[in-house]
C-alpha cells in the first residue's frame, strides 16, 4: 500500500496513456456529467452567486494581505481553548508532528478523516515508515486505499472506479485491512457502502487517535470547521480520545460571521446540494466532549512561494470544492492521475506549480499547458479564481525559468528562427516566396472557410499535425499580391 | 529560529513591506431573504429536511412524546440526553456510555439548538437536551425534536445566532455518500435514518 504520484510522466505522456483507456473515459464523462446537472440546479436557486462569490473573494484576499497577523491571532485563539498550535514549514515537518503525537501515545494506528493537506505532505506513507498505520476512512479515499490506487478527483477521488471495479476492490483487499467484505457483496452502490460501514465501524469503535485536515480555521475564535458526507469525519473527530489536525495557512478566515458565506458557497459549488450532510465545527478542547487532546499542525509547504506571486496568489483562495475539475474538457478526457499531484484539474495546474517553483521539474512545467483555455474553470469558481489568466502567467514564469538553459528547447529554437526571419522584409520576403511555394504542392484536406490544410508532416513537424491540421500558406503573399496590383479594381480581376 | 518564526518569516517576506490596499467587503448579502419570495419559513424547512429523505412529523406540543414513539417504532434500546425534559420508552441514559455501548443502542433522541429553512438544516451545538456529539453519532436512527420558532430562514441567520465556543453539528438528511459514479447512496457511517419532529403551534 502506498503508492504516490513521485516520477509520474509529464502530462502530454500521461494524457496520452489516459485517453487510450475508454473504460475510463466513460466513467468520467458518466461522473462529471451527473454533477455538472446537480450543481447547475444548486446555485440556481441562489439568485445572489455571483456576489457571494465576490465577497468570499474579498474576504480570502482581505485575509491573504494579513495572513501573518490572523495567523497568530488563530494560535492565541487555539491555546487559549486548550490545543497544542505546531507550525511546519513542509511535508517533513508536518509529518514529524503527528508521529511524534502517535508515538508519544504508544499508537500505532490512527484513523483519517479526507483531507487533501494531509494526501499532499503524504502523511500515510510517512506513518508508515514509523510503522503507525494510517486508515482512510472516507468511502472514496478506501476504494483508493485498498486498490492500491492514486486518487484521481479532489472530492471523489475514486471517480475514475466504476461499481464493479469497486465490488472487486472489497471482495480481493478488504480481508488484508481488518473485517472482510460479505460473500454475496453486489455491485449495488448501497450494498458497497453497507460493506464499508461494517468494515470501518470496528476501526472507529477502537481507534485512539485520528487525523484530519479542515475546510476553514477562524482566526477570531480558534474554531475549526470539517464539512462532509458519510460521518466517518464525525467518528473520527468525536470518538478517539486525540486528535491532530493539519491545516494549511491558507484555511484562515478571520471572523466566525465568515462562515456565512463559505458554508453557502461551498456545499452548493461541490457536491451540488444545499447543504453537506454533516458539518463538524469544534473550537480546541472541550471537557466531556470528543477529543481531550487537540493538536492543530499550521501547514506552510509552498504557500508562502504561492503568496510571494501577487498576481497568482488569488490561487490561495481555493476552497476545494472540484467544481473547475467537473467542468474542464481536460479533465473530463484523462482523468485526474494525468496531472501526477493530489489535486488535479485546472486548480491543480495552477496550484502545483505555485507550491512548488517553476522551472526545476519538468512534470510540474508542463501542468500550466495542460489546458485549452476555454475558460469554464473560471467561469465555475465560487471564489473568483481567474484560471485562465493563472494559466498564461505561469506559462510565462516557465518559459523565463527556462530562458537561460543551456540547451533550448525547439520551440525556443522555431520562435528564434522565426524572429529572425520577421525581423528583416527581405528575409521575410524570401520566406514567403517559399511558403508559396510549399501553399502549391502540397495538398491536404480542406480546413474551415475552404483554405488548404496538411493533415501529416514528417518529424519534427509530426509533434503539431499528430493532433491538429496546418493551414497552407497562401500561394501569394500579401505584399506580392499588392505589388501586382492587387489593391486595384483591376489587379483584383 | 523555531519552526513558528521560519514560517511567519516567510509569510512577511512573500507579501512584502507594502501590503495590498484594503479589500472591501460589502456585507449587503447578509440583509437578502434567501428563501424564494412568499415562502413560509417553517413548511419550507419542513419541505427541504424530506428533500434529503429524513423523515419529518409535525406534532402540537401537547403530542410530542406520541410522536417520538411513533417515530421510534420498533427500537428496544434508546439513549437520551440529560435535560430532554420528554418521557421516550425504553430509554438508556447516557452516563457516559462507552463507544462499543452505543453501538449497542438503536436510536437516540434528542432537541436541538435551531433549524435552518433555507437548506434543511439543523444544527446541534450539544448543549442541554442536544448531549455529547457521540450520542447522536453512533447510534442507527436519530430523532430530532425541533420547534417550530427554532426555525431561522438562512444559513445567515444561523450564523449569527450560533456561539462559536460551543462544539456544533449541522444536519442536513441522514448520512450519505455520492463516492460510488456519484450516486446518491443514504446511510453510511452515521445514523442511516433521521427523523425529525416539528413542533408546531
Amino acid at each position: 500500500m502506498g503508492r504516490t504520484f513521485v516520477g509520474m510522466p509529464p502530462f502530454p505522456v500521461a494524457a496520452r496513456t489516459a485517453l487510450a483507456d475508454s473504460q475510463l473515459r466513460r466513467n468520467l464523462a458518466h461522473a462529471t456529467g451527473t454533477i455538472r446537472g446537480k450543481r447547475a440546479g444548486a446555485v440556481a436557486e441562489l439568485e445572489d452567486w455571483e456576489d457571494l462569490g465576490a465577497q468570499a473573494a474579498a474576504v480570502k484576499d482581505r485575509t491573504l494581505a494579513h495572513l501573518d497577523e490572523h495567523l497568530v491571532a488563530l494560535e492565541e485563539a487555539l491555546s487559549a481553548r486548550g490545543a497544542t498550535v505546531h507550525w511546519a514549514r513542509d511535508a517533513a515537518d508536518a509529518c514529524a508532528v503527528v508521529a511524534d503525537v502517535a508515538r508519544r501515545h504508544g499508537i500505532d494506528e490512527v484513523v483519517k478523516v479526507k483531507s487533501m493537506a494531509t494526501q499532499e505532505i503524504g502523511l500515510n506513507e510517512a506513518l508508515a515508515e514509523q510503522g503507525i498505520a494510517a486508515w482512510e476512512t472516507d468511502l472514496a479515499e478506501l476504494i483508493v486505499q485498498l486498490g492500491d490506487d492514486l486518487p484521481s478527483h479532489i472530492l471523489v477521488p475514486a471517480i475514475h472506479r466504476n461499481r464493479a471495479e469497486i465490488r472487486d476492490i472489497f471482495r480481493t483487499r478488504m480481508a488484508a485491512a481488518g473485517r472482510p467484505a460479505p460473500d454475496d457483496l453486489t455491485d449495488d452502490p448501497a450494498a458497497l457502502a453497507a460493506a464499508a460501514r461494517l468494515h470501518l465501524r470496528e476501526k472507529f469503535l477502537s481507534a485512539r487517535m485520528a487525523v484530519s485536515g479542515a475546510n476553514f480555521a477562524v482566526a477570531e475564535t480558534g474554531t475549526l470547521v470539517v464539512v462532509e458526507s458519510e460521518g466517518n469525519g464525525r467518528m473520527c473527530l468525536t470518538l478517539p480520545d486525540v486528535l491532530v489536525s493539519v491545516v494549511g495557512i491558507e484555511k484562515v478566515v478571520p471572523t466566525w460571521r465568515d462562515l456565512d458565506l463559505f458554508l453557502r458557497l461551498l456545499p452548493r459549488s461541490s457536491t451540488g446540494e444545499r447543504m453537506n450532510p454533516y458539518t463538524s465545527m469544534w473550537t480546541g478542547v472541550t471537557p466531556g466532549d470528543g477529543p481531550q487532546e487537540v493538536h492543530v499542525v499550521l501547514l506552510d509547504n509552498g504557500r508562502t512561494r504561492a503568496l510571494a506571486d501577487e498576481y497568482a496568489r488569488q490561487a490561495l483562495r481555493c476552497i476545494r470544492c472540484s467544481a473547475c475539475l467537473n467542468v474542464c474538457p481536460v479533465y473530463e478526457r484523462v482523468g485526474g492521475h494525468a496531472y501526477g499531484s493530489v489535486y488535479p484539474g485546472p486548480i491543480g495546474a495552477i496550484i502545483n506549480p505555485l507550491l512548488r517553483g517553476v522551472g526545476q521539474d519538468p512534470q510540474v512545467d508542463a501542468l500550466p499547458y495542460a489546458s485549452t483555455l476555454c475558460g469554464a474553470c473560471g467561469d465555475v469558481c465560487p471564489v473568483a479564481i481567474d484560471i485562465p489568466g493563472v494559466l498564461v502567467h505561469l506559462r510565462t514564469a516557465v518559459v523565463d525559468a527556462h530562458r537561460s538553459d543551456t540547451r533550448p528547447t525547439a520551440e525556443a529554437l522555431a520562435v528564434r528562427a522565426a524572429a529572425w526571419t520577421l525581423g528583416d522584409a527581405r528575409r521575410l520576403a524570401l520566406a514567403e516566396k517559399a511558403a508559396g511555394g510549399a501553399g502549391r504542392v502540397r495538398r491536404g484536406r480542406g480546413m474551415p472557410g475552404g483554405r488548404g490544410a496538411v493533415s501529416w508532416l514528417p518529424f519534427a513537424g509530426s509533434r503539431w499535425t499528430g493532433a491538429r491540421d496546418l493551414p497552407l500558406p497562401p500561394r501569394e503573399s500579401f505584399r506580392a499580391w499588392w505589388r501586382r496590383g492587387g489593391g486595384t479594381e483591376e489587379g483584383r480581376r | 529560529m523555531s519552526t513558528r518564526d521560519d514560517v511567519l518569516a516567510a509569510v512577511r517576506a512573500a507579501l512584502g513591506p507594502d501590503r495590498p490596499l484594503e479589500v472591501a467587503v460589502d456585507r449587503t448579502y447578509r440583509d437578502r431573504d434567501p428563501l424564494p419570495p412568499g415562502a413560509d419559513v417553517v413548511d419550507l424547512f419542513a419541505e427541504r429536511v424530506a428533500d434529503y429523505r429524513a423523515t419529518v412529523t409535525r406534532c402540537s406540543p401537547g403530542d410530542v412524546e406520541a410522536a417520538v414513539a411513533a417515530a421510534l417504532g420498533a427500537a428496544t434500546r434508546v439513549v437520551v440526553p440529560d435535560a430532554l425534559w420528554l418521557d421516550v420508552p425504553r430509554c438508556v441514559p447516557d452516563h457516559g456510555l462507552s463507544a462499543a455501548e452505543l453501538d449497542a443502542v438503536d436510536a437516540v433522541v434528542t432537541r436541538a439548538t435551531l433549524g435552518i429553512a433555507e437548506t434543511g438544516t439543523v444544527v446541534l451545538d450539544h448543549g442541554p437536551g442536544q448531549g455529547r456529539r457521540a450520542i447522536t453519532l453512533v447510534p442507527d436512527l436519530h430523532v430530532c425534536v425541533v420547534a417550530a420558532d427554532q426555525v431561522v430562514a438562512g444559513v445567515v441567520d444561523a450564523v449569527a445566532a450560533l456561539n462559536p465556543t460551543r462544539p456544533q453539528t449541522w444536519i442536513s438528511g441522514p448520512s450519505a455518500t455520492s463516492d460510488i459514479e456519484l450516486d446518491r447512496v443514504e446511510g453510511v457511517h452515521g445514523p442511516r435514518r433521521l427523523h425529525v419532529v416539528l413542533v408546531t403551534g
